[in-house]
């Protein structure tokens, strides 16, 4: 039941706020919306046990052998807490920022949370599938009506991009379908197939081509710098934060267990494309002088190690992915929220043009040197522990190239290193200059809001146990799962 | 219907008789369907009215209803017959029936005809408008040569089999004869120009851009529909034995429907001209039942039907009233009617395919037949073309959205229109997410 919530609740709470006439109502109606949310998902992390509230299931269309059906599992626990975290979060850094036509913003914002939930939580494909395309949507409209200048035929390209590779995936899906014996969507029957190794490695690549546009990978990132930029950040901040975990998702939830030996055959191919993004899109970050195009380039390169522990085929990779992905979703959170900031003071984004805003704001400057320093893994930060478990995975590795992958993402460190702390001296130290002169430091809200942040960082950087509790048991279902497949063949 | 215009020169006593003389032919359809028939006649097999025919037409007579309710005013600005105009409607719904349950292909020839001859009226109707006597002629002269065609088709297959009548052909084993081949050939061809099929679908951009617009709407959907079912019902019943013979044809004129029809209408500048097109590429996807002739492909056509033509008919009822037919036309439509902008979206996301719509649905069971039927590739470009479609569909939720614009309704919509509008719109929805409530008719 409380599973149901999660997704109802935005979702309604979405089409309400449709309704509100007043723009600080709608702000407000979706904050308390999506901290309701939040309560109910920590309860459904923490409090609540019973197998009845974590699971729902409903007869939908049977005769297309698809069932409305929910479940909250490690997996699901972990990114749905992440989303509910999330929300709360933009909502309050943003609180100053004014949109016109406040309540569709809202509203759609809600709507994209409901359909993200939705995908975390759906055990039925066709109903996956649903909400695959149900969060496309409001961010579609998102990033049209309120983004930048060329925002209209950037968003249409990551739309048609992404609704390319989520068709693809249907066929898929479609294709599964047929393969399992009592003709159901369900993904126990998915899991239960056994297939042999050259169909699974095209259906491998049908299906994790449409992950791959998600999260992105090279070289299907094209998408991605254009459409973070032209965004408003909020939306940005969800792009970036919870939706490129919906292509990692679907990798461990839809693609590993059900093709383990397509994943085993095609995993260095697809480290391959993953090590070449994240350098690729690193060095690109370091000639950047735009702060959006930066962050979404780093993004890229955190993305790209993600890809490369789930491939990398060994429980402490798996751990390091888990935990990277609420890591992951903090911190560049909290790079959006300056961003957004920073932009909304100074009107530009341009490193070039701006410069010593320490000087007048330390609050600011300070939270976000800690925000970078975890973008750049450093130890006692969050970031540290996910991407120390990830290279311990990849070094670890199955493949016999293992080394070299681990070498050359460690490489990403430094690179990592580079353009943050560059993008930190430019924008932060140096000179003032006329257009950061008059600048002020936080107000309360997003002093509220990156303190958070900031708390989440250096406490999940010392202390991760519970995270890793969260991520121990879905890893081991994980691998029980694909060692029955394995050896079964 | 056709001499109420001699009675009364009200036309808005006209619009009302149309109106309710539909509902009755609704009820009686309902009362059909549950099993109450009000008389029986024996066509000796002719016209069979199993559940499948009844469905079809129920939904083509709801279908008109929403057409009826949404453009029977904008029909009155097209010339001065407006009682005809209903009349000829009349009279192709009542083809429309014979088609959908033919039981011999003579009952066939006669539901086509039947609903040809009046669209080439109505086509033309627009008299002083060069366009529009452009496009009755075309369609005029192509359609009976495609007639003359499936009349050769019919010939050939009673010199094979002997009969009329479908469904009681047995084909011997082995090669069957090259007359029932070639005749099937014939049908095939004939009724592809029919659906607009490539490479059979060249009259169908002008036939509907030279048209008055609100009998583009009822021609693009109920009328394709129609010949959709009525392509299915022949090959199911006729040639079904025959498929290894034309299944990869079919396979290759889907494909091609759906590659034309997508690919140009990405270059459409009038909003009228890039529905032509979709209407072709939706009939590709139609194409998809008429290959995989199974279950699937049975309930997923009617509700491909039902979705496709309340969306294309909610589109084009708003086409209707604007003077402007290109894209332009429709910037910044949304803050002058953002109660309507809001059901195109709905509509254009069904035509489009995505979830939550009808529209989603309907393609999903022409996949699942298709991939269930054999053919994983035909799926894969089928979703592929999908993608590319997405592209001008969208243009419209653009321009109506993200655009500033100054773009005139020439005739302003009233209250019923809009909630009409919404009525569809929902219904769209609904069909999206409950699809059962339409096909389960066809078991009970």
């Amino acid at each position: 039941m409380i599973v149901l919530l999660l997704f109802l609740l935005p979702l309604v709470g979405g089409l309400v706020s449709f309704l509100v006439k007043d723009g600080q109502a709608a702000r407000s109606w979706a904050l308390l919306v999506s901290l309701v949310t939040l309560v109910l998902s920590v309860a459904a992390n923490a409090w609540v046990h019973a197998p009845s509230q974590l699971a729902f299931h409903a007869e939908w269309m049977g005769s297309l052998g698809s069932s409305f059906s929910l479940r909250l599992d490690g997996l699901s626990q972990v990114l749905t807490l992440l989303t509910a975290i999330a929300y709360p979060l933009i909502f309050l850094a943003t609180w100053r920022t004014t949109y016109r036509k406040p309540n569709n913003f809202f509203g759609l914002m809600l709507l994209a949370q409901a359909g993200l939930m939705g995908v975390f939580i759906a055990t039925d494909a066709l109903l996956f599938y649903f909400f695959w395309e149900l969060a496309l949507i409001p961010v579609y409209f998102l990033c049209s009506g309120w983004g930048g200048e060329r925002r209209i035929a950037v968003t249409f390209k990551f739309f048609v991009y992404t609704f390319a590779g989520s068709v693809l995936m249907l066929i898929g899906l479609l294709y599964l379908y047929f393969q399992t014996p009592d003709h159901s969507f369900s993904i126990a029957s998915f899991y239960a197939l056994h297939l042999p190794e050259s169909v699974q490695s095209w259906l491998f690549w049908i299906l994790f081509i449409a992950f791959a546009v998600k999260m992105p990978v090279f070289p299907f990132h094209t998408w991605q710098p254009d459409t973070y930029e032209q965004s408003p950040t909020a939306t940005t901040m969800v792009l970036s934060g919870i939706m490129v975990k919906m292509g990692v998702f679907g990798v461990l939830r839809w693609v590993w267990p059900i093709f383990p030996t397509a994943v085993h055959v095609w995993g260095d191919v697809v480290m391959s494309m993953a090590v070449i993004g994240i350098i690729y899109s690193s060095v690109i970050a370091i000639r950047q002088d735009d702060i959006k195009r930066l962050v979404a380039y780093s993004s890229i390169a955190h993305m790209g190690l993600m890809v490369m522990a789930i491939f990398s085929e060994n429980r402490i990779g798996l751990q390091g992915v888990m935990m990277q992905m609420f890591n992951h979703g903090i911190n560049i959170i909290g790079m959006w929220i300056v961003v957004e900031l920073i932009e909304r003071q100074f009107g530009t984004r341009r490193l070039s043009e701006l410069g010593g805003i320490a000087q007048k704001a330390p609050g600011l400057t300070i939270l976000l040197v800690i925000v970078a320093l975890a973008n750049i893994a450093l130890p006692l930060t969050n970031a540290f522990v996910g991407e120390f478990l990830m290279f311990n995975g990849i070094w670890n590795a199955l493949s016999s190239y293992n080394m070299i992958f681990a070498a050359i993402a460690g490489i990403s460190i430094i690179l990592a290193a580079v353009y943050t702390l560059t993008m930190i001296q430019k924008v932060f130290y140096g000179p003032l200059n006329n257009v950061t002169a008059a600048a002020h430091d936080l107000s309360l809200v997003e002093r509220l809001a990156l303190g958070i942040i900031v708390l989440l960082i250096v406490i999940y950087g010392v202390y991760p146990q519970p995270l890793l509790n969260l991520a121990n048991s879905f890893v081991e279902g994980l691998f029980r799962t694909i060692n029955v497949a394995n050896q079964i063949k | 219907m056709m001499f109420s215009s001699f009675l009364t020169g009200n036309r808005a006593t006209v619009r009302t008789l149309a109106h309710v003389l539909l509902l009755a032919v609704i009820v009686v359809n309902v009362a059909e369907l549950r099993g109450l028939t009000i008389f029986h006649i024996d066509t000796r097999g002719m016209l069979v009215f199993d559940r499948f025919s009844l469905l079809f037409t129920l939904v083509a007579n709801l279908s008109l209803l929403a057409f009826f309710m949404l453009s029977s005013k904008d029909m009155e600005r097209v010339g001065v017959n407006y009682a005809d105009y209903f009349a000829l409607m009349f009279f192709v719904m009542s083809g429309v029936a014979i088609a959908a349950s033919f039981g011999s292909l003579l009952m066939l020839f006669l539901g086509i005809e039947i609903i040809s001859i009046p669209l080439y009226i109505l086509t033309g109707s627009s008299k002083r408008n060069l366009k529009s006597n452009e496009a009755a002629l075309k369609y005029f002269l192509m359609g009976s040569f495609s007639t003359g065609l499936m009349l050769m088709g019919i010939a050939l297959v009673y010199g094979a089999t002997g009969t009329f009548l479908t469904g009681a052909t047995q084909i011997a084993p082995g090669a069957p004869p090259v007359i029932l081949v070639a005749g099937m050939m014939m049908l095939l061809f004939s009724m592809s120009f029919k659906v607009s099929a490539a490479p059979f679908h060249f009259w169908t951009p002008d036939v509907y851009d030279g048209a008055p617009t609100v009998f583009t709407s009822f021609m693009a959907t109920i009328v394709k529909a129609a010949g959709f079912i009525a392509f299915m019902r022949l090959f199911d019943s006729e040639f079904s034995q025959l498929q290894p013979q034309w299944k990869m044809l079919v396979a290759v004129i889907a494909a091609a429907t759906l590659f034309v029809g997508n690919i140009t209408a990405v270059f459409q500048q009038s909003v009228k001209r890039m529905l032509a097109y979709s209407s072709i590429s939706q009939a590709g996807f139609m194409m998809l039942a008429v290959y995989a002739l199974n279950s699937d492909a049975r309930e997923g056509l009617i509700l491909y039907a039902a979705a496709y033509s309340f969306a294309t008919i909610g589109i084009f009822a708003v086409l209707a009233k604007m003077d402007d037919h290109t894209f332009d036309g429709f910037n910044g439509f949304a803050k002058r009617e953002p109660v309507i902008a809001a059901t195109l979206v709905i509509f254009i996301l069904s035509l489009a395919g995505i979830p939550l719509t009808g529209g989603f649905l309907s393609k999903f069971y022409m996949l699942r037949a298709t991939i269930g039927g054999g053919s994983l590739w035909l799926a894969i470009f089928a979703v592929l073309m999908a993608a590319v479609s997405v592209y001008y569909y969208f243009r419209l939720i653009q321009a109506m959205y993200f655009r500033e614009g100054e773009g005139s309704i020439a005739v302003k919509p009233s209250a019923p229109f809009r909630y009409t509008l919404v009525g569809l719109a929902v219904i769209t929805i609904i069909l999206g997410i409950f699809p059962n409530l339409l096909t389960n008719w066809l078991y009970f």
